[in-house]
């Protein structure tokens, strides 16, 4: 049972990582625009050459 | 891909001053929120984005696609804000800034905190219960009593922290009902939360076989999603509202010391300063009139739809609207003995009546409370004295009735039943401003409506339509295209007429002419335009309540138009089908009698009064009330803002004045009256679901009791029991989708 000096710090330290991460992106608002962000994953501006489509992606929608 | 409509002949950014709705942000740089007409999809938000980007000095620009707003941030040196809103027109959409005196960031801060807590909660409830569901096993297998100590002191030093710091939002509200002397559903829970953490922490420290630390972090986690969710619901109704006023465009145009003319915010004219009303636009303030003459609609404010003909030393009022010529209006703080003052003190005492109602929640709350606490104080006193057990043991029981009893599906019932309907709702196109506004809505007997604006749509309608031939009405709408009266507008509206003749002249108070070539047209008034008497009379008997607009065209050829504020298309519809479910229907109008009897007829509706100022509007109410009826009031003027603040509950359509929509419990969007009858029918099957819930929290409790006051409560029977009641309650809300009205 020794080894549950190590374990349980382990998942509480997990635990905590995963609190602060949480706490992180709710203080940079990635919760403000969920219909947004969905979209935004399928946009090429952040590539680096310059060969980002002059049609807006999702051009298709309504 | 949309391309808004933008109108080529009013370009918004003309001489309006946008660096007022500017406020500085970081590094030197001006910060604007803007809310756009026109984003529909993922496409307009890059192509906004990229196109503001591409401008110099512009940092920072983001569209948010949930609220339909814009954020941008820029370098005053490089780029100023005109440039921004242009360049936003040039891509096809129209921006309307924000009246950065009107926006907080109040319940933005709330809802992040709750979030906080919940997230703190949820860690807690995971960690813990890691923990407990060992200790579990344990127990029926082989756990030795240090192991078991150890998970228990681990979970303490877990729960103790989060209970401080994710039960706050409880324990404020707790302290603020306890310091007015009331109790509502947040005493109990403060009670209940506080007690459990004592009690495990007391056996943990007998090294007891069993500690409820997830139990209590776990109750927390759900009564924060549930608050979360309710909080989240109100928000999106305020940013929609937000939007729409903002849309509206409540700016003002200032006259400055120098006699240059710039579009500001409302929240910044002061009192004393000169503003200019031009024909065609609404009033944006209370005031006086310095120079000028004009009429003037104030059938938002009276509901009368005569103009008023207003001179120098005149009052003005905001939400009128200016048919005639140019005003100078000089701004008035709103002092004693105006119209708005007038209404606001009879809205602030409405108001205060209306808060005496008791939600549904809170009496059940303050019913349970006192049982509950009463059950476990009698389980520690028959422990005690005939049980034959000592003080520590029957007070470890008395305290298990409370954890068990902790009420978290009875916190649940009601928010898990609002959020769902208001969400059902706002498909509908019904704002709601506050939960309990639906439990007001299903007790609802009798209706009163408005007429101006409510019953009718704020624009005139052309009637007598078929008494012309298409070509003869399209001449007249083609000239009414080029006049900014409402009448005109109308008109031309009703015949969809285009290309309005080059060169018109406009004669103040009479109509509009054509000034080029050839034989002179005209539109206004009917002897402006030479129509014969007979002909007016016989309009005038056949539309007592209408306006009449004449057309002279260019061989001399005269044709008089009735026009009036038509019906809502589905009035009658609405109407019949409300009176038909068992309401009372009732009009009460501040317009002529000859009008509101019209409407009535139309309509079928049998009661109704006309010429009602606002104190007998709530007179009427109070009446209606002190009959035992639930008094839903639907309205949108000025004057209807106190009769909306006393009634039971009210509805007020999206073109309502700021005030009225302010104190009505909801706003219904669009040009159809439907929306009414789905809210009260939404709000009757959400207080059965209502009143579902509480039961199921009532047999819950008559299940749960008896087995703590035998003292054979254990954390796991505990665990099961409030996660199994609480999903139960928000299942029978979700239940509410699966009907068919919306």
């Amino acid at each position: 049972m020794d080894v549950l000096i190590f374990l349980i710090p382990i998942a509480i330290g997990l635990g905590l990582l995963g609190l602060f991460a949480f706490m992180w992106t709710l203080k940079s608002g990635q919760y403000d625009d969920l219909e947004g962000a969905k979209w935004r994953i399928l946009e090429d501006d952040d590539l680096p050459s310059g060969k980002a489509p002059c049609e807006p992606p999702g051009g298709s929608q309504k | 891909m949309t391309t808004a409509d933008v109108s080529p002949s009013a370009p918004l950014s003309g001489d309006r001053d946008w660096s007022a709705f500017a406020t500085p942000g970081d590094e030197g740089r001006l910060h604007m929120d803007l809310a756009v007409e026109g984003i529909t999809c993922a496409a307009c938000m890059s192509t906004i984005e990229r196109g503001l980007k591409g401008l110099d000095g512009v940092a920072h620009a983001r569209v948010n696609l949930t609220t339909r707003r814009l954020a941008v941030d820029w370098e005053p040196q490089a780029v100023d804000a005109g440039a921004i809103v242009r360049r936003l027109e040039r891509l096809g959409y129209r921006a309307h800034p924000f009246d950065p005196g009107r926006l907080t960031a109040e319940e933005d801060a709330e809802s992040k905190e709750l979030l906080r807590c919940m997230g703190a909660a949820g860690f807690g409830a995971m960690n813990i219960m890691l923990l407990s569901v060992s200790v579990w096993a344990g127990n029926v297998t082989d756990i030795d009593a240090p192991t078991r100590d150890l998970f228990h002191w681990v979970s303490a030093l877990i729960a103790i922290p989060i209970v401080a710091y994710s039960g706050r939002p409880f324990f404020r509200s707790a302290i603020r009902a306890l310091a007015a002397f009331r109790t509502n559903m947040d005493v109990p829970i403060t009670i209940g939360v506080v007690l459990t953490l004592g009690l495990s922490i007391f056996e943990t420290m007998r090294s007891a076989e069993h500690a409820f630390f997830d139990s209590v972090v776990m109750l927390l986690f759900f009564l924060l999603v549930g608050r979360f969710l309710d909080q989240n619901m109100r928000r999106r109704t305020r940013s929609v509202a937000e939007n729409i006023a903002a849309l509206r465009v409540e700016s003002a145009a200032l006259i400055g010391p120098d006699g240059t003319v710039r579009d500001v915010p409302l929240s910044k004219v002061e009192p004393g300063a000169l503003v200019l009303v031009r024909p065609g636009e609404r009033v944006s303030v209370d005031g006086v009139v310095e120079e000028g003459a004009s009429d003037i609609d104030q059938s938002l404010i009276t509901g009368e739809t005569d103009l008023v003909a207003v001179g120098p030393g005149d009052r003005v009022y905001a939400g009128t609207l200016d048919v005639g010529g140019v005003l100078k209006v000089r701004v008035t703080a709103a002092t004693a003995g105006t119209l708005l003052d007038e209404v606001n003190r009879l809205l602030e005492a409405a108001a205060q009546a209306k808060s005496k109602y008791m939600r549904l929640a809170d009496r059940a709350a303050s019913a349970y409370a006192p049982i509950v606490h009463s059950a476990a104080a009698l389980t520690f006193l028959g422990w005690w004295l005939f049980g034959g057990l000592d003080v520590a043991p029957a007070g470890i029981i008395a305290v298990s009735v409370l954890i068990i009893t902790c009420p978290c599906a009875l916190a649940l019932a009601i928010p898990a039943v609002q959020v769902v309907t208001s969400g059902i709702l706002f498909r509908a196109g019904v704002l709601i401003h506050s939960g309990d506004a639906i439990e007001r809505l299903a007790s609802v007997d009798t209706i009163v409506f408005d007429k101006t604006g409510t019953l009718t749509l704020p624009e005139a309608r052309l009637l007598n339509m078929s008494d012309f031939t298409v070509e003869r009405l399209l001449a007249a709408g083609r000239l009414a295209r080029a006049s900014r009266h409402p009448l005109g507008v109308a008109l031309a509206e009703a015949t969809r007429a285009v290309a309005p003749p080059a060169e018109v002249r406009e004669v103040p108070g009479r109509g509009i002419e054509t000034a080029g070539e050839g034989a002179v047209e005209r539109l206004g008034a009917p002897d402006f335009c030479g129509a014969d008497e007979a002909t007016v009379a016989a309009l005038h008997e056949r539309f007592p309540d209408a306006s009449l607009v004449a057309h002279r065209d260019a061989s001399g050829g005269v044709i008089v138009c009735a026009l009036r504020q038509g019906v809502r298309e589905d009035a009658a519809a609405v109407i019949a089908a409300l009176k038909a479910t068992g309401y009372a229907v009732e009009i009460l109008s501040g317009d002529r009698e000859a009008a509101v009897a019209a409407i009535a007829g139309d309509l079928g509706v049998d009661r109704w009064t006309s010429g009602v100022k606002p104190a007998d509007k709530i007179a009427r109410i109070e009446a209606l009330k002190a009959e035992g009826r639930k008094v839903l009031m639907v309205g949108d003027g000025l004057n209807d803002a106190p009769a909306l603040a006393a009634a039971t509950v009210s509805l007020s359509p999206v073109t309502a004045v700021h005030l009225s929509q302010a104190a009505a419990d909801a706003v219904f969007l669009g040009d159809r009256l439907t929306p009414v009858a789905v809210a009260l029918r939404v709000a009757r099957r959400a207080k059965t679901a209502m009143v579902q819930n509480l039961g199921l929290s009532v047999v819950y409790n008559a299940v749960a009791v008896p087995i703590a006051v035998a003292g054979l409560v254990t954390p796991l029977i505990a665990a099961l029991a409030m996660s199994g009641s609480s999903i139960l309650v928000t299942l029978n809300a979700l239940r509410l989708r699966l009907g068919g009205d919306h």
